[in-house]
């Protein structure tokens, strides 16, 4: 039987406020256990939330982002259920009204574009951490997480593979971080997965039962883990069996899936509207700040590229993987008018290369914008061929020099394009070698390019290339 | 509706609420009369009524977002059941 | 006589220096020594952060830096955290729990150089109407000692009752500040929702909580409102309104004033001595000149029904955080986690507790969410409404705070259902968010006090003291002290 995979995802990402959602307390990442834990996140008797404008705005933000509908008022819940690192023995979320619903991204996957709808996105508090190690067969509990703000976002069944999984999952940790509200860093957690998995026979209309997969901390992780669970649910499925709808978790040690909990002894949350908490009132004012305040967003960027600079949709979504990279290429091609598709080779090839050879950032690029387009103008204009440019280019990287003109200069690298000057070289080569002009005149086409490779010799590799083939063609042939 | 043991046994387990044989059913009677006492409410319809969730018809109240508190995990701790090296202890969770 | 003197009168006396804070608390720390062991109002003494304190409202008054009732003593009830003080809410759960932190309502008495006397018994997490369920012991009714305090503040009732303290605070869910006030002959008011900041005072019902002073007089309240009301930006739900001076209103005349009588307050339920005693009370109302409209409040009979969906379900949830992880009581034997949850929770919580923790957990639950707690949320609003309209004809609404007089310890303590019933006047305002009070008027059955409900619209409450302070210039009841426990 063919079966068709579904898939929806709901995506945890840590807003990157200042204090948590509720309390004044600091987020910052790698504090001593429970010294960024205060009153109000170890929950004593008595405490109270208040929520933190910035985590709304970047919730509004990430709504406008994704052209969603802002709910006002907003109501927040609790939902219910005991662990020791949930210090309330509830957690504050939203279940009715969330902050966000509905919306749409688009995802590339390889050179097809499709469409991800959202369900919703909304805004709750971060547990704490369990430490299972270190303690003696106890747990150790630190709450310094507890209370940092959250955006739960929760996409639509829309994925068909784990590929488009993965792009999806990409798009949105590439636009939380394009419009600020999440570093996305995920080694720390900041950008979190979670799969919902189902397959059903293709062709039918009814979902499958489907399995979550928790802890899916990497975009590898999330790939294996789906293509492991669809292949687990087929094997059941094809041997008569029946998927039981359960939560799963991923052992990237063991490259595969296991049962955390199966729906019999599912939470009864008991969700309701949290009586410490006021409706949330978002006002038209307030959504066209923070309409102002965003980035042009990757979608317009895209198309804008492919409109604009003429570039392939697949090079437009490269570009715009993260915030910095499509601001290096605009900086660089507002430099140089008309040369999109160039500019988008060099960084798309030997920018992005020889930053993933050394692990650096674009932000950390040594070669800038203006010192990039000052080169590329110079292969424009034909004073340097692409294989000087390299070294022109590597000259900046290394710090040889701040400026392609005064390297070309100082190396003598300027190319040889002046026809009499070539054409001169040219007859100088034909002279000394009489057996290779007579072997391409008999019918051996190498021998033309070994011709060729004379003339670049005695040049010192300065002579235009295609000038060198042309006159030699037109000499070889008087 | 009439709530049964097995009523009791499920939400004393929602609760975290240990409950012997005896004591379920004891509760069983005790809750048994208030459910009824509440089902009064059944009566009136009210179709149309908005839900009140607070007493005031106010709007929630935004915080800036600043840092406010400084580390008291010391003073905290001094009142928890079992701490190590700045951690809660817990028995072990299974996951 | 010190005891039974206002905090007018006390804080005369201090400002004038003809008597220190020292003496004062002292004076009244002895009373409590002689007195406790047979009432058992207070959990907590601390006589050395008593008189501390007192020493430093000593030197805020000498330096010329005191406040109005600086330097008086208060017992403030064992729901507000009081740093460094244990604060046990009535449970076993908290028996160990010092707080490391002051709630709001602390911190602004402290502020204005307040002495704290002690922490107050109390019905276990202001759960019940008798102050039979708190872990630390039944308090006695200093009127009758076979007789209930009334609750869940009726430790701060009997202390202000028997005079070992000038007034104390409480807190209200569904009438605990009104109906032990009622039950204990002396004054008390729940303010509008909102008015007094909720931080650090223990959580039962968050959409209903409100805390109020109890005292002997409506000027005393009054006086005390104006330190206790205040805008807190730690509580979402405080409300941010201009300062306002309760005792301001108290001598107007009161002829203008229209009372509201709803006929269901006035039904069957209400005991003989009670009715008289309250009719009595509305003929001097009479006679300061009110006159009075009857009206309807058709929904108030489903008032406990409501109300005993909507406070479980929140406590349900409140109390959750009471696992034995970070604070309070963790059981010595347990297997595993879930174990250490459960047997915590099962014996550091009382039976009270536990059924209403059960109750708020079934209405919450899967499929019973809105049969129970969605329309108990509606039907809170039809009784809101009810007040509403109620008050486009009249400017207060009065009634009996409780429909009988104490009853006897014991005496309801295996029938939730009879001992829930004694919130059947008082719930419907704490529902509404609406202020209401409690004002000592006479004696029934047994000679133990009456107490009359007055309810307003929000935010009237000057209005009410208002009237309880005339009908105060005319009566003593509120002068009266139990016999046994004069000094």
């Amino acid at each position: 039987m063919q079966w068709e995979i579904v898939i929806g995802l709901e995506i945890h990402a840590q807003l990157s406020t200042r204090s948590k959602i509720f309390s004044g307390a600091s987020i910052a990442y790698g504090a001593r256990p429970n010294s960024q834990a205060c009153a109000v996140d170890i929950a004593l008797p008595g405490v109270l939330p208040v929520l933190n404008q910035g985590a709304v705005e970047r919730a509004i933000k990430f709504g406008l982002a994704i052209d969603a509908k802002i709910n006002s008022p907003s109501i927040f819940a609790r939902k219910n259920y005991f662990y020791p690192d949930l210090p309330k023995g509830y957690q504050i979320s939203q279940f009715e009204r969330p902050i966000v619903e509905g919306g749409h991204v688009s995802i590339q996957v390889g050179d097809r574009e499709k469409t991800i709808r959202l369900t919703r996105a909304h805004l709750e508090e971060d547990a704490g951490k369990s430490m299972h190690e270190d303690f003696h067969g106890m747990t150790g509990i630190d709450l310094n997480r507890a209370g940092t703000a959250l955006l739960e976002i929760v996409s639509e069944p829309d994925m068909r593979s784990s590929a488009e999984a993965v792009a999806y999952a990409k798009t949105l940790h590439s636009l939380v971080r394009w419009i600020g509200i999440c570093d996305g860093n995920m080694q720390e957690g900041s950008f979190r997965c979670d799969a919902n998995v189902s397959v059903r026979p293709l062709g039918t209309e009814k979902l499958g039962t489907r399995c979550e997969i928790k802890n899916l901390n990497s975009f590898r992780f999330l790939e294996r883990a789906i293509d492991h669970e669809v292949a687990r649910q087929i094997d059941i499925l094809e041997e008569g069996g029946r998927i039981i709808q359960q939560t799963r978790l991923y052992d990237a040690d063991r490259d595969e899936t296991r049962s955390m909990r199966s729906k019999e002894d599912a939470q009864d949350y008991r969700y309701f509207p949290d009586p410490d908490l006021l409706p949330v009132v978002i006002s038209g004012e307030w959504i066209e700040h923070a309409k102002k305040s965003l980035p042009e967003l990757p979608e317009d960027k895209r198309s804008r590229y492919v409109k604009q600079h003429g570039l392939s949709a697949y090079d437009a979504s490269v570009l715009t993987v993260t915030r910095e990279l499509s601001d290096y290429f605009d900086q660089t091609v507002e430099m140089l008018p008309g040369q999109g598709k160039l500019s988008a080779n060099w960084i798309m090839g030997e920018v992005s290369g020889r930053l993933n050879k050394e692990g650096l950032e674009i932000a950390q690029c040594p070669v800038n914008p203006e010192q990039l387009a000052g080169l590329l103008r110079r292969i424009s204009d034909g004073t340097v061929s692409g294989k000087m440019a390299r070294e022109v280019f590597d000259s900046i990287w290394s710090g040889e020099g701040n400026d392609a003109d005064a390297i070309i200069a100082a190396k003598g690298l300027k190319q040889i394009s002046d026809d009499s000057e070539i054409e001169k070289l040219v007859d100088d080569v034909l002279i000394a070698h009489p057996q290779q002009v007579a072997d391409y005149q008999s019918g051996k086409e190498k021998a033309f390019n070994s011709l060729v490779g004379q003339v670049m010799k005695v040049s010192k590799g300065k002579a235009n290339p295609a000038q060198v083939n042309s006159i030699l063609k037109r000499k070889l042939s008087e | 509706m009439t709530l049964s043991l097995d009523d009791v046994k499920r939400i004393a387990n929602l609760a975290r609420i240990e409950i012997s044989e005896g004591d379920a059913q004891q509760t069983l009677a005790h809750l048994s009369g208030i459910f009824n006492l509440i089902e009064q409410m059944q009566a009136v319809d009210t179709e149309s009524v908005e839900p009140m969730s607070h007493s005031q018809d106010m709007v929630q109240r935004l915080r800036e977002d600043v840092v406010t508190e400084s580390d008291q995990h010391v003073l905290f701790q001094s009142i928890a059941p079992q701490v190590e090296a700045g951690f809660y202890l817990v028995p072990k969770v299974i996951e | 006589m010190l005891i039974n003197a206002s905090l007018k009168q006390l804080s005369l006396l201090l400002s004038e220096k003809k008597i220190s804070s020292v003496e004062l608390t002292s004076e009244f720390l002895a009373r409590i020594q002689t007195l406790n062991s047979g009432l058992n109002a207070f959990i907590t003494l601390d006589e050395e952060k008593s008189l501390a304190q007192a020493r430093d409202a000593d030197e805020m008054i000498a330096s010329g830096r005191s406040m109005p009732l600086t330097g008086i003593p208060l017992a403030q009830k064992d729901i507000f955290c009081a740093q460094g003080w244990l604060t046990t809410c009535g449970s076993k759960m908290l028996s160990n729990f010092v707080s490391p932190y002051d709630a709001t309502v602390i911190e602004r008495f402290n502020q204005a150089g307040l002495v704290n006397l002690g922490k107050t018994n109390m019905d276990e997490f202001a759960m019940g109407s008798s102050n039979e369920t708190s872990y630390y012991g039944p308090v006695r009714n200093p009127w009758d000692l076979s007789a209930v305090p009334g609750g869940s503040s009726g430790g701060s009732a009997c202390a202000v009752a028997a005079r070992m303290a000038p007034a104390a605070t409480g807190t209200d869910t569904g009438g605990s500040i009104r109906q032990p006030a009622a039950l204990c002959g002396i004054s008390g008011i729940k303010p509008t929702y909102g008015l007094v900041s909720r931080y650090g005072m223990i959580a039962f019902a968050s959409s209903l909580d409100q805390g109020g002073p109890m005292a002997k007089s409506a000027e005393d309240l009054a006086l005390l409102l104006n330190l206790m009301v205040g805008f807190d930006e730690r509580d979402s739900t405080s409300l941010q309104r201009d300062i306002e001076d309760y005792a301001r209103d108290l001598e107007k005349p009161i002829e203008q004033l229209r009372i509201g009588l709803p006929k269901e307050f006035f039904a069957e339920g209400m005991s003989t001595d009670v009715a008289s005693a309250i009719e009595a009370a509305l003929d001097e109302f009479r006679k300061l000149g009110a006159t009075f409209v009857d009206i309807s409040l058709p929904n108030s009979k489903l008032a406990i029904p409501v109300y005993y969906v909507l406070a479980p379900a929140e406590a349900s949830s409140n109390l959750s955080r009471f696992d034995g992880v970070r604070y309070g009581y963790r059981a010595a034997q347990y297997t595993d986690l879930e174990n250490m949850y459960k047997r915590t929770r099962a014996e550091g919580f009382g039976e009270e507790v536990k059924r209403r923790i059960l109750i708020g957990t079934y209405v919450l639950s899967h499929g019973y969410y809105d049969a129970y707690y969605l329309q108990a949320q509606k039907l809170r609003r039809l009784i809101a409404k009810d007040f509403t309209d109620a008050f486009q004809q009249c400017d207060l609404i009065m009634g009996p705070t409780s429909p009988t007089v104490a009853f006897d310890i014991g005496e309801k303590c295996d029938d939730p259902i009879q001992m829930y019933l004694s919130d059947v006047y008082t719930s419907a305002a704490s529902l509404a968010g609406l202020p209401g009070m409690s004002i000592p008027v006479g004696f029934g059955k047994k000679d133990r006090p009456v107490g009359l409900h007055i309810i307003g619209n929000y935010f009237k409450e000057a209005q009410m003291l208002n009237a309880a302070h005339r009908y105060q210039q005319v009566t003593d009841w509120h002068h009266r002290m139990p016999s046994d426990v004069k000094a």
